[in-house]
C-alpha cells in the first residue's frame, strides 16, 4: 500500500517535472527566437552593403531574410519550425544547426561524461580517505591542492592539455574534481558527525561498513543533486576547453559562433545545452527523492 | 581573523597599493612598442622582459591586474545589488513574486555560466574599442552573475519574514517598503557582504577564461586573460619563464580571496 503510494507520488512528480521541461523549453525558444531578432544587426546580409546592388536589389534581399514579417508571424514561422526539428542554418558554416548538433553533441558528450567520471571518482576517493584518516596534514594539503586547481582558469587548464597533449576529458576533470571535492567532502563530513554514526562507531563497526551503511545513505540525495549540477560545471568547462584543445564539440561550436556572431547557431546551441542541463537536473532530482523515500 | 587570512588580506592591500601606484611604477605605457626587442629576456629596463610585440611586460601586468581587479569588485558589487534587491524582496514578499524569481534563477543556474555569457556577448557588436570591451565583460558579468546569490539571499529573507520582530513592526503599522529597508536588509547585511566577496574571485576568472578565447578584454589593453593568452607558444614560456607571473599572480589573488572570505559562523 505504503510503496504504491510512493510509486504514485514519484510519477506525479515525474509528470510536473516533465511539464516544467516543456514550458521552459517554450519559454526558452522564445527567449532565443526574441534575442536573434532584436539582436543588432539581424537580417543585414553583408552584400547589402555592395555598392553594385541597386536599391531594388536590397529590398528584394531583405523581403527573403523575412524582415516584412510581424513579430507574431515570426515566432510562429520559428516555433513551428522548432517542432519539425529545424533549427535554421548557421550564418557562417552555411549548415543546418541540427546536423551541427548531430555531429558535436555526442563529442562533447563523450568528454563530460568521462571527465565527469574521474573527478566524481577522485573527488569521492579523496574525501573518504580524509573522513577515515581525519589527519590534519592530510586535510591542509587536500584543501591547499583543490584551492590551487580551484585558481586556475579553465582555459589555462586548457593551454596545459595541449602542451602535455592530455585528452580532453582529463582537463575537463581538472576543472570539475576542486569543486566537487569541497561539496562532497562537506557532506560527507556532516554525515560522519551525526549521532547515529558515532553510535555506530561506539559499538565498534568497521570503517567500511559505517560508511556503506550509514554515512553514504544520509548524503546520498544531496551528492545525487550535485550530479546533476556538476553536469553544469563540465558543459561550462568544455568551451575554452574544446576550443583550444581543437576539438570538435559543442563548446568549440558555441566559441566559433560567438566569435563569428552567428546568433541562430549560438542561442540553438545554447537551448540545447539548457534543456540537456535540465533533463540532467531533474533526473539527478528523481532519483534522489526517490532514494530518500525508499531508506524513511 | 586567523593569521593566515591576516597574511592573505596584507596580500590583497599590497597589491591594491601596487596597482594604484602603477602609473608611477612602470617604464613605460603598456602599449608602447619597443620593435628592436620584442620577446626580450629581463633587463635593466624591462624588469620582466618584452612580449611578441616588444612592449613592457612588467607595465602590461601592473595595468592588467588593474584593469580585472578593479572592475571585478565593480562587477560583484552590481551583482550582489542585483541580487540584494530580488532575494530579499522575494523571500519577504513571497508568494507568485517568488516563485517567479525562483524559477528564473533556476532556469539560469542550470546554464552554463560560459554558455549565457557567449550567448550574450554573440548579440552585442564584438568590433569595438579596447575600453568600451572593458565596460562590456565587466557589465555583461554583473548584470548575469546575480543567480546563484539570489537563491540564499531569498531563503535568508524568507527566515527573517516569520521573525518575531518583523511581526512586531508590521503591528505597529509598518509599511512594506519601510520594512523591507530598515529591518530586513540590514540583517541581511553579513549575507551581503560574503556574495559580494564570493563573486569577485568568480568574475576574476571568468575574465581571464573570456579573454584568452577573445570575447572579453580587447587588445592592447592589458587584464589578466590578455596576459594569459601568451601561454598558447611554449618556446617564449621556456625562453623566459618570467612569463609565468601573471598565472601565479593570478593565482594567488584568487586564493587569497579565497582564504579572506568570512566563515560561515560570521555569516550567521
Amino acid at each position: 500500500m505504503i510503496e504504491n503510494a510512493r510509486a504514485a507520488k514519484l510519477i506525479r512528480l515525474l509528470l510536473r517535472r516533465l511539464l516544467v521541461l516543456i514550458c521552459l523549453g517554450l519559454g526558452g525558444a522564445l527567449l532565443g527566437a526574441t534575442m536573434v531578432r532584436f539582436a543588432p544587426g539581424y537580417g543585414v546580409e553583408e552584400r547589402e552593403l555592395d555598392p553594385r546592388w541597386s536599391a531594388q536589389s536590397v529590398e528584394a534581399m531583405r523581403r527573403q531574410q523575412a524582415l516584412h514579417e510581424g513579430l507574431t508571424s515570426y515566432y510562429f514561422h520559428y516555433l513551428a519550425a522548432l517542432a519539425d526539428g529545424d533549427f535554421g542554418e548557421s550564418d557562417s558554416l552555411k549548415r543546418p544547426v541540427q546536423e551541427l548538433l548531430r555531429q558535436r553533441l555526442p563529442v562533447t558528450g563523450n568528454s563530460v561524461v568521462r571527465g565527469l567520471g574521474v573527478a566524481w571518482l577522485a573527488a569521492a576517493l579523496l574525501a573518504s580517505l580524509g573522513l577515515a584518516s581525519r589527519d590534519w596534514i592530510y586535510e591542509a594539503s587536500s584543501t591547499a591542492f583543490s584551492s590551487l586547481l580551484l585558481s586556475l582558469p579553465s582555459a589555462v587548464v586548457a593551454m596545459l592539455a595541449v602542451h602535455l597533449r592530455a585528452p580532453i576529458f582529463c582537463a575537463i576533470s581538472v576543472v570539475v574534481f576542486p569543486r566537487l571535492y569541497r561539496y562532497v567532502r562537506s557532506l560527507l563530513v556532516r554525515s560522519y558527525d551525526q549521532p547515529h554514526v558515532l553510535a555506530a562507531r561506539a559499538r565498534g563497526l568497521r570503517s567500511g561498513a559505517i560508511f556503506w551503511r550509514h554515512v553514504l545513505p544520509v548524503a546520498a540525495p544531496l551528492l545525487l543533486a550535485l550530479l546533476g549540477v556538476s553536469f553544469a560545471i563540465a558543459f561550462g568547462a568544455a568551451i575554452p576547453i574544446e576550443a583550444l584543445c581543437d576539438s570538435p564539440g559543442l563548446g568549440q561550436l558555441a566559441w566559433q559562433a560567438a566569435l563569428s556572431r552567428d546568433l541562430p547557431l549560438i542561442v540553438n546551441v545554447t537551448l540545447v545545452v539548457c534543456l540537456v542541463m535540465l533533463a540532467a537536473n531533474s533526473v539527478a532530482d528523481l532519483a534522489g527523492r526517490a532514494f530518500e523515500w525508499r531508506t524513511e | 581573523m586567523s593569521p593566515l587570512q591576516k597574511a592573505a588580506a596584507i596580500v590583497l592591500c599590497t597589491i591594491f597599493v601596487l596597482i594604484v601606484l602603477a602609473t608611477m611604477l612602470v617604464p613605460a605605457p603598456y602599449a608602447r612598442q619597443f620593435r628592436d626587442m620584442p620577446n626580450a629576456g629581463p633587463s635593466k629596463g624591462h624588469l620582466l622582459g618584452t612580449d611578441a610585440l616588444g612592449r613592457d611586460s612588467l607595465s602590461r601586468l601592473l595595468y592588467g591586474t588593474r584593469v580585472s581587479l578593479l572592475l571585478a569588485p565593480a562587477a560583484a558589487l552590481l551583482s550582489t545589488v542585483i541580487a540584494a534587491l530580488l532575494g530579499s524582496a522575494a523571500g519577504f514578499l513571497g508568494g507568485w513574486f517568488e516563485r517567479i524569481v525562483l524559477a528564473v534563477t533556476d532556469l539560469s543556474l542550470a546554464l552554463p555560466w560560459l554558455f549565457l555569457l557567449l550567448t550574450v556577448r554573440a548579440m552585442l557588436p564584438l568590433d569595438v574599442p579596447p575600453m568600451v570591451s572593458v565596460i562590456i565583460a565587466f557589465l555583461m558579468m554583473g548584470l548575469l552573475g546575480w543567480q546563484a546569490s539570489v537563491r540564499v539571499i531569498c531563503a535568508a529573507a524568507r527566515g527573517v519574514r516569520d521573525s518575531d520582530f518583523l511581526l512586531l513592526a508590521r503591528s505597529s503599522g509598518c509599511r512594506p517598503a519601510r520594512l523591507l529597508l530598515r529591518h530586513v536588509a540590514p540583517n541581511l547585511r553579513p549575507l551581503f557582504y560574503a556574495q559580494f566577496w564570493i563573486s569577485i574571485p568568480l568574475f576574476i576568472l571568468t575574465e581571464a577564461n573570456l579573454s584568452i578565447l577573445g570575447l572579453g578584454v580587447m587588445e592592447p589593453m592589458p587584464s589578466w586573460g590578455n596576459l594569459l593568452r601568451g601561454f598558447e607558444d611554449l618556446s617564449t614560456l621556456s625562453a623566459n619563464p618570467l612569463r609565468l607571473v601573471p598565472l601565479i599572480l593570478l593565482v594567488i589573488v584568487v586564493m587569497c580571496f579565497q582564504l579572506v572570505l568570512p566563515s560561515q559562523e560570521v555569516i550567521q
